[in-house]
């Protein structure tokens, strides 16, 4: 239950941390560690070289503009949740916020820190899926803005190569008259999900769906876009019957095996039923918006 | 056929190490640690602060919650050359120096919000934390539930610290 031997460095520039991170083999980065330290505790993770970001003023911060919300690298979870602007320009975010851990944990962690972690069962991950946001990594040789859709590979994998650092990741803002939700099914509070879904819904003016985004985690190896369900829902009128028939089709978004908190015909289950309950409320956060 | 008996074991450990300073209880501490040392264990084995507890190890428990710059964390997830250039609180710095408690641990007296006391260092330092940062206090049922959700308690039952931080906002004025 204590970490192995490691080197630790905290440069102050970013330059410098991206040379340490090329030129170590087995180095690791170091945000806020509520994810990296459990890892090291346990011995899953054994850096030959630990790089701590805290020192570097550029990774500090949030910044609302320009139609989205780019978080720096050092921003704890609880900046971005009690971030006025940033709630303003996206509601959902605080939202799912309230389930990532607990408070002492969201006041260390890091938000970048949990995308780059990549837990499949994890909210920011999803929130980002959901957006279609999108992460910027640097290294030696620049930097490149990388989709969500192309960023969450695999269980605690993302494309992130082994030179590069995230620095930034950008939340898109909520569009206008968009209504939004979110809901998670934990045995206890705090967990990670069994199987949780975000969307994000607009209403035309005939009252039917112009626009229906759903994303769930827990369901599969990464955070996953419920493109049969979105497409069953848009241009309906979102009865019942349509709801019902796009819970169905989001069921074959499950390819997570049974463990030992629920089989795959349970996590179906759920995920259906979640679909129906957040495409809801979702519609009705759209309405009120609108008018 | 066992392991042979060392004739003595190395004093000195071959980890890297690194000079932290920091404020820990309003104290200037400065120390060289190993790097790999947990700020939980630089409290209790550097500092000889037992206050606060360690029970899990990986963030699940709350036994291990200190205040870093006035924000609660769990110390067994924070490295102690990560707590350089803080300022850390502990169990140890909460009552008046005369003795007086803490409205937050009065509370706990008086509600009878604690049985073997392993877990209360870590509820202590985790209530005045959110008693310090937020204003107004929520105090419905749900919101004290929440507060508490990352802070288990094997012996209590819960109720009676729910009912310890009612009586921590009276004792406070902030109910």
């Amino acid at each position: 239950m204590k970490p192995s031997v490691f080197d630790y460095a905290s440069p102050t520039t970013l330059d410098e941390a991206v040379a340490l991170l090329a030129g170590h083999d087995g180095a690791m980065i170091l945000a806020g560690g509520q994810s990296l330290l459990p890892s090291m505790n346990f011995r899953l993770a054994a850096p030959s070289l630990l790089i701590d970001l805290k020192r570097i003023d550029a990774l500090r911060g949030i910044v609302v503009a320009d139609g989205e919300i780019r978080v720096r690298a050092m921003a704890r979870h609880r900046e971005l949740e009690l971030d006025a602007a940033a709630h303003r320009a996206n509601p959902l975010i605080r939202a799912v916020m309230a389930h990532v851990a607990h408070v002492p944990i969201r006041n260390r962690g890091t938000v970048v820190g949990s995308l780059c972690h990549a837990d499949a069962a994890a909210e920011m991950p999803l929130v980002l899926t959901l957006l279609d946001g999108t992460v910027v990594a640097r290294s030696a040789a620049g930097e490149r803005v990388i989709p969500a859709a192309d960023f969450f590979l695999f269980h605690m994998t993302t494309s992130r190569t082994a030179e590069e650092i995230v620095v930034e990741a950008r939340f898109p803002a909520l569009a206008a008259g968009a209504g939004w939700a979110f809901n998670e099914f934990t045995r206890r509070h705090g967990d990670y999900a069994i199987a949780a879904v975000g969307a994000v819904v607009r209403l035309g003016p005939d009252g039917r769906a112009s626009e229906v985004r759903l994303a769930a985690c827990g369901v599969s190896s990464r955070p996953v876009r419920l493109a049969a369900a979105e497409a069953a829902l848009v241009g309906t009128s979102l009865d019942a019957a349509e709801l019902e028939a796009a819970g169905q089709a989001a069921e074959g978004a499950v390819t997570a095996a049974d463990d030992m908190h629920a089989t795959a015909a349970y996590r179906r289950h759920l995920l259906a039923t979640l679909v129906k309950r957040t495409v809801a409320e979702a519609a009705a956060r759209s309405s009120g918006r609108a008018h | 056929m066992s392991p042979r008996i060392k004739q003595s074991i190395p004093l000195t450990s071959d980890d890297p190490t690194a000079r932290v300073a920091l404020t820990v209880n309003g104290e200037r501490v400065e120390r060289t640690v190993s790097v790999r040392m947990l700020l939980s264990d630089f409290l209790r084995h550097e500092l000889g602060l037992t206050g606060t507890h360690v029970g899990c190890e990986h963030g699940v428990c709350g036994c291990c919650t200190v205040q870093i710059d006035g924000s609660a964390a769990r110390s067994c997830l924070t490295l102690a050359v990560q707590a350089d250039g803080t300022s850390v609180k502990t169990i140890e710095s909460v009552a008046q120096p005369d003795g007086t408690l803490h409205p937050v641990q009065q509370a706990f007296q008086d509600c009878h919000g604690l049985q073997c006391g392993f877990c209360t260092p870590g509820m202590v330092m985790n209530i005045v934390s959110r008693f310090e940062e937020e204003t107004p206090l929520d105090l419905s049922d749900e919101a004290i539930r929440e507060m508490l959700s990352g802070n288990l308690c094997r012996c209590t039952g819960y109720l009676n610290i729910i009912a310890a931080v009612r009586r921590a906002a009276e004792l406070a004025g902030r109910a």
